[in-house]
């Protein structure tokens, strides 16, 4: 399977990305490390005219301590979260996370601003930021502005981000070492979760995140309002699939992700606080 | 068709340089401007890892990345890794017997070359997790989990 033609566009800045977006409009997509694209074009799901290719701008490519957070280059490869120390030590749910997407090769190549610009509620790593709530760096014509993570996932495959902007950073609290937990059912190793469950606690309170229960990541309210409350992990666990409205495909109907909802909840609050 | 763009990269030491389309795909340029079929393209989707090479020393599934992507790069197939005599890997497929009909077999190798250099001294689940990417329909994967172990060892002792 072969992309459509496209014209190649190497930005080798920030800027030289943002004038060939502006030059070509709707027509262009960013490439990054292409984990996501790459596939949907060769499925010709997605036929984009000119690709500009910003996988090179290295200037990108970080993990920093801000003070009251971490600051991540959107270019950040997951194989670079995966092995930061510092990432490890201030907000190990991240670190974590990122080591279970897709597979080695796949997180040679992929990166954080490429996942979450993908906007994929399948994908680990948006689930995580939006029980973070992280902070998305974008910078366009005009400037840059921060978006908060509860407006940033706006539907299936869209985010809040213009045609003519470019992620460049992910802000993340120091959430520390531990206190979380993942669960990710799938059916393959490498694969996409089914239902994808996180539980993290910091700054006195639990988040619970949910991945392929909606046409977005979706936080789990009704876990979290039942927690603050006082229920056991158990019972606060039957609330996950409220307010979802997962799919169905050929990997699961739409009840049995509600029951994997509960069932993953469940598990990754136990493992989390335990 | 879309005008050529010219791709130079070192390959298994060589350097390569071909006009080719932008969408080809680095499996394309290896295979056809290059060459070199000893990487293959097994599921075309990026979840078997028949295609794994790797791309300035670290596994890549050259089937999702394109030519362009990795211009200038210094990348390494099968047919690199055994130039000067075999690899600790390849002997250790050879002598476990990590394959039945072999279609896999480049990428497992590729990505296990990868996952050691990562990681070289790996538990049997830490292998088993390294080669998650990688698909095989005979063996039921326990030769060459074995193949691997095996292969860290050898190169542990050859340190």
């Amino acid at each position: 399977m072969i992309p459509a033609g496209f014209d190649y566009v190497r930005a080798g800045s920030a800027e030289e990305a943002l004038a060939a977006l502006v030059e070509h409009g709707d027509d262009a997509k960013l490439l990054a490390g292409g984990m996501s694209l790459l596939p949907l074009m060769k499925l010709r799901l997605a036929v984009p005219t000119v690709l500009v290719d910003v996988g090179r701008l290295t200037d990108l490519t970080y993990v920093r301590d801000g003070g009251d957070h971490l600051a991540i280059g959107a270019l950040t490869r997951h194989r670079d979260l995966e092995t930061s120390e510092l990432l490890a030590r201030e907000c190990g749910v991240l670190r974590a996370v990122a080591a279970e997407v897709g597979d080695n090769q796949v997180r040679h190549r992929g990166t954080l601003g490429g996942s979450v610009a993908h906007g994929d509620p399948a994908s680990d790593l948006p689930a995580v930021l939006l029980a973070l709530d992280a902070t998305f760096v974008a910078r366009g014509p005009s400037g840059e502005r921060q978006l908060g993570a509860a407006d940033f996932f706006t539907g299936f495959l869209e985010t809040a981000l213009a045609p003519d902007e470019l992620l460049t950073e992910i802000r993340v609290p120091k959430a520390g070492a531990d206190g979380f937990a993942y669960e990710k059912f799938n059916r393959r190793a490498q694969d996409w979760a089914i239902v994808g469950a996180l539980a993290a606690t910091f700054d006195g309170t639990t988040r619970v995140a949910l991945v392929s229960m909606g046409a977005t990541p979706l936080r789990a309210r009704g876990v979290e309002e039942a927690l603050a409350a006082g229920a056991s992990a158990s019972d606060a666990a039957g609330r996950a699939a409220e307010g979802t409205e997962p799919s169905a495909d050929v990997n699961a109907t739409a009840e049995y992700r509600e029951h994997l909802a509960r069932v993953l909840t469940r598990r990754a609050l136990e493992s989390a606080v335990a | 068709m879309m005008p050529a763009m010219q791709i130079s990269m070192t390959v298994n030491g060589t350097a390569c340089t071909h006009d080719v389309e932008p969408r080809t795909l680095l499996v394309q340029f290896l295979r056809e401007a290059c060459g070199l079929t000893g990487t293959k393209v097994g599921c075309d989707t990026s979840s078997c890892g028949a295609c794994t090479v790797l791309v300035d020393g670290e596994s890549v599934k050259s089937c999702t990345m394109l030519g362009a992507q990795a211009d200038c790069a210094a990348v390494t197939t099968i047919e690199g890794l055994g130039a000067a005599g075999w690899h600790p890997v390849q002997q250790a497929f050879h002598e476990k017997h990590g394959l039945q009909c072999g279609f896999c077999t480049a990428g497992m190798v590729m990505a296990a070359v990868s996952f050691l250099e990562e990681n070289p001294e790996p538990t049997e689940r830490d292998v088993r997790l390294g080669l998650e990417g990688n698909l095989c329909r005979c063996t039921g994967y326990h030769n060459i989990v074995v193949a691997v172990l095996s292969a860290a060892d050898a190169m542990k002792a050859a340190k």
